[in-house]
């Protein structure tokens, strides 16, 4: 398996990790393609998550915007709410035929360690859940979903107190107990296997959309829009689509303007970063910038490296959507679709929108709509009660 | 690198000040330390425990760059410590700091060597190449998990010593002898004649003296330094005398070697 994308990836992790990931991409070589595997991770893909989900065409956001045709990919009626579960059961699966006995994860708006919880309670395993401080209070719910799931959920109080903290705390972990424990990351991102792996569990994503855009239109979209923290909804979304004429805008956290997590449209620079070589956020020295985003899932200071090997490549373009942008987005879908998107996703909805408008009617734009904003309610009250 | 019965500690630039620092090395060299470690501070050291994970970040909140530390090894030198100086950090500090520059700027301020946590043998070979041309040692580390096959080849690669890592895990005290770590040292011992230096979880008198009797040549301790230190940082002369007599009990304690 190649460890890079272009001249991003690799597997830059303490000595003490390599033959654990050794181990980990032999078994996924060993299983990725093997029918019996592939039968009982799609029973439980369709039985217990509920794939395949629609492709939901937006009449009254298109109506209102009046051009292109919207359709959304919706992965935020899985079961626990985002596509975060299809990568969660493929590794588990996985972990499982390992032998390891415990899974450990990292989470940032918690969709992720919910959906590891979940997993992880269906297979009967132990399960920490490693979650930054700062997060953990904007996303109280998903907290406490997970403790209801029966994981242990670690607050992680160094550095910014975000994702990238926690993942420090996994990998840690991780080095320590990589024996009887596998580390179920969450992102298309961190030390080879994993972008790999990561991207073919959520690929599933797109190649049932291009199933079903070719059968309610005959034809492929002109355009695919996703939110990218570490990449993986979007790279789930584009995967099939990469070698068609179809365009792509992966949207990343522009933040508040000052702070963000623009690291393929701001001043990212190629650096390393828990075990990959990617774009990522650095002040002059090389540490690693404070991010900030309304949005946990996106705040993020590197992202997976398939994704800088897509910029450079300029295949897909990579654009920055505001905090109150993507409000506007949350507000938007929720009132005319009565959809309540994550707030993730909904930096995905307002660019679709926004290009949308320019579009001529019989065109196509397909969006992630890759999480449910519940978990974000109690969140975007309070923003909405402080301004 | 000359190392025999080598007592190895690390610090970290800057933590809590360059001044503290540089008052560190000297006593560590006084009181016995053949070579120091310098870390060069990462905002994200995965590799490191709860101990060094701290002093990285006090020393980074006071303001250590990659810049100053390297200024911190010009004035060890300028002030007449001979010991080999080791550079211990991250790849990206290296990556964002111009890589072969960086190797250049820290053998021109008389740096010997380099140990890089995160860039195992796969991802070494830009590292390996700058580090040749500049004549910077770039220590290689195995671990307990390395098999035979691996560890001939990482050896191979190595130069200066060979970092014999005693744990599997990060780094950070831990009290006992490691039955992992014994095995090591004697698998290590068959494939290399560099110098066997041995770190992460020595902490004490009793494993330094296990490891040098099972063949290692050196020994690394860095969390219990920290720990000693950071103890007392409002009270400079009591960290720097409980440092000397830590020192003196560990190199006591190599030197006993039979």
């Amino acid at each position: 398996m190649d460890r890079y994308f272009g001249k991003y990836g690799g597997q830059f992790v303490p000595e003490t990790l390599i033959p654990a990931m050794k181990e980990l991409e032999e078994n996924y070589l060993r299983y990725k393609d093997d029918p019996e595997f592939r039968k009982e991770l799609d029973g439980y893909l369709k039985q217990f998550a509920g794939r395949e989900t629609p492709l939901y065409f937006a009449k009254r956001l298109t109506e209102k915007i009046g051009g292109a045709k919207i359709y959304l990919k919706r992965e935020d009626l899985l079961h626990t709410g985002a596509h975060k579960i299809n990568n969660a059961l493929g590794q588990i699966l996985l972990a499982k035929k390992m032998g390891k006995t415990r899974i450990i994860a990292e989470t940032g708006a918690g969709q992720h360690g919910v959906a590891t919880a979940t997993a992880a309670a269906v297979f009967g395993m132990k399960c920490e859940v490693y979650m930054g401080r700062v997060d953990a209070e904007r996303q109280a719910l998903n907290v406490f979903r997970m403790k209801l799931l029966g994981a242990n959920v670690n607050i992680v109080d160094n550095g910014s107190r975000t994702l990238k903290d926690a993942i420090n705390e996994a990998l840690r972990d991780y080095t320590a107990n990589f024996q009887n424990t596998h580390y179920l990351l969450g992102s298309a991102l961190g030390p080879h296997p994993y972008p790999t792996m990561v991207r073919d569990f959520q690929s599933v994503i797109g190649k049932e959309t291009k199933k079903q855009i070719m059968g309610v239109e005959g034809k492929n979209p002109d355009y695919l829009v996703a939110c990218v923290g570490g990449g993986s909804n979007a790279i789930g979304l584009f995967y099939a689509f990469l070698d068609t004429c179809v365009r792509m805008i992966g949207v990343e956290a522009g933040g508040d303007g000052k702070k963000h997590a623009a690291r393929l449209t701001g001043e990212g620079k190629v650096g390393v970063l828990h075990g990959m070589m990617s774009y990522l956020l650095e002040d002059e020295n090389g540490q690693i910038k404070e991010t900030h985003s309304v949005s946990a899932g996106l705040d993020y200071p590197a992202v997976g490296p398939e994704h800088s090997n897509l910029k450079d490549r300029k295949r897909v373009e990579y654009v920055s959507v505001k905090d109150n942008e993507a409000l506007e987005g949350f507000y938007l879908l929720s009132s005319t679709e009565g959809i309540i998107p994550a707030l993730e996703s909904a930096h995905a909805i307002y660019y679709a929108v926004k290009i949308a408008k320019k579009m001529e009617k019989e065109q196509i734009v397909i969006v992630n709509l890759s999480g449910r904003g519940d978990k974000d309610v109690e969140h975007v009250k309070k923003l909405g009660e402080s301004s | 690198m000359k190392l025999k019965s080598a007592f190895m500690p690390y610090v970290c630039c800057g933590d809590p000040s360059t001044e503290f620092t540089i008052k560190l090395v000297e006593k560590l060299v006084s009181s016995g330390a053949d070579a120091v470690e310098l870390g060069i501070p990462f905002s994200d050291p995965i590799a490191d425990g709860k101990t060094i994970q701290a002093a990285s970040a006090r020393s980074l909140n006071n303001g250590m760059t990659p810049k100053k530390a390297i200024e911190i090894i010009q004035k060890l030198r300028e002030n007449g410590i001979g010991v080999p100086l080791i550079v211990m950090t991250y790849y990206n500090i290296i990556y964002a700091n111009g890589g072969e520059k960086f190797i250049k700027s820290i053998k021109e301020a008389g740096a010997n060597a380099i140990i890089v946590p995160d860039v195992p043998l796969e991802e070494s070979e830009e590292l390996h190449r700058q580090c040749e041309g500049n004549d910077v040692d770039l220590v290689y580390l195995v671990t307990p998990n390395c098999d035979d096959e691996r560890l001939k080849k990482i050896a191979e690669k190595s130069k200066g010593f060979l970092y014999a890592v005693a744990v599997l895990g990060i780094t950070g005290t831990r009290e006992n002898v490691r039955p992992e770590a014994l095995e090591l040292i004697k698998r290590a011992k068959k494939v290399t004649t560099l110098p066997l230096v041995v770190g992460f979880g020595v902490s004490n008198a009793n494993q330094a003296k296990e490891y040098m009797k099972a063949g290692a040549e050196g020994i690394i301790v860095g969390s219990k330094i920290v720990d000693i230190y950071s103890k007392y940082l409002e009270n400079e002369e009591k960290a720097l005398s409980e440092i000397a007599k830590f020192t003196k009990e560990i190199k006591g304690a190599i030197d006993t070697k039979i």
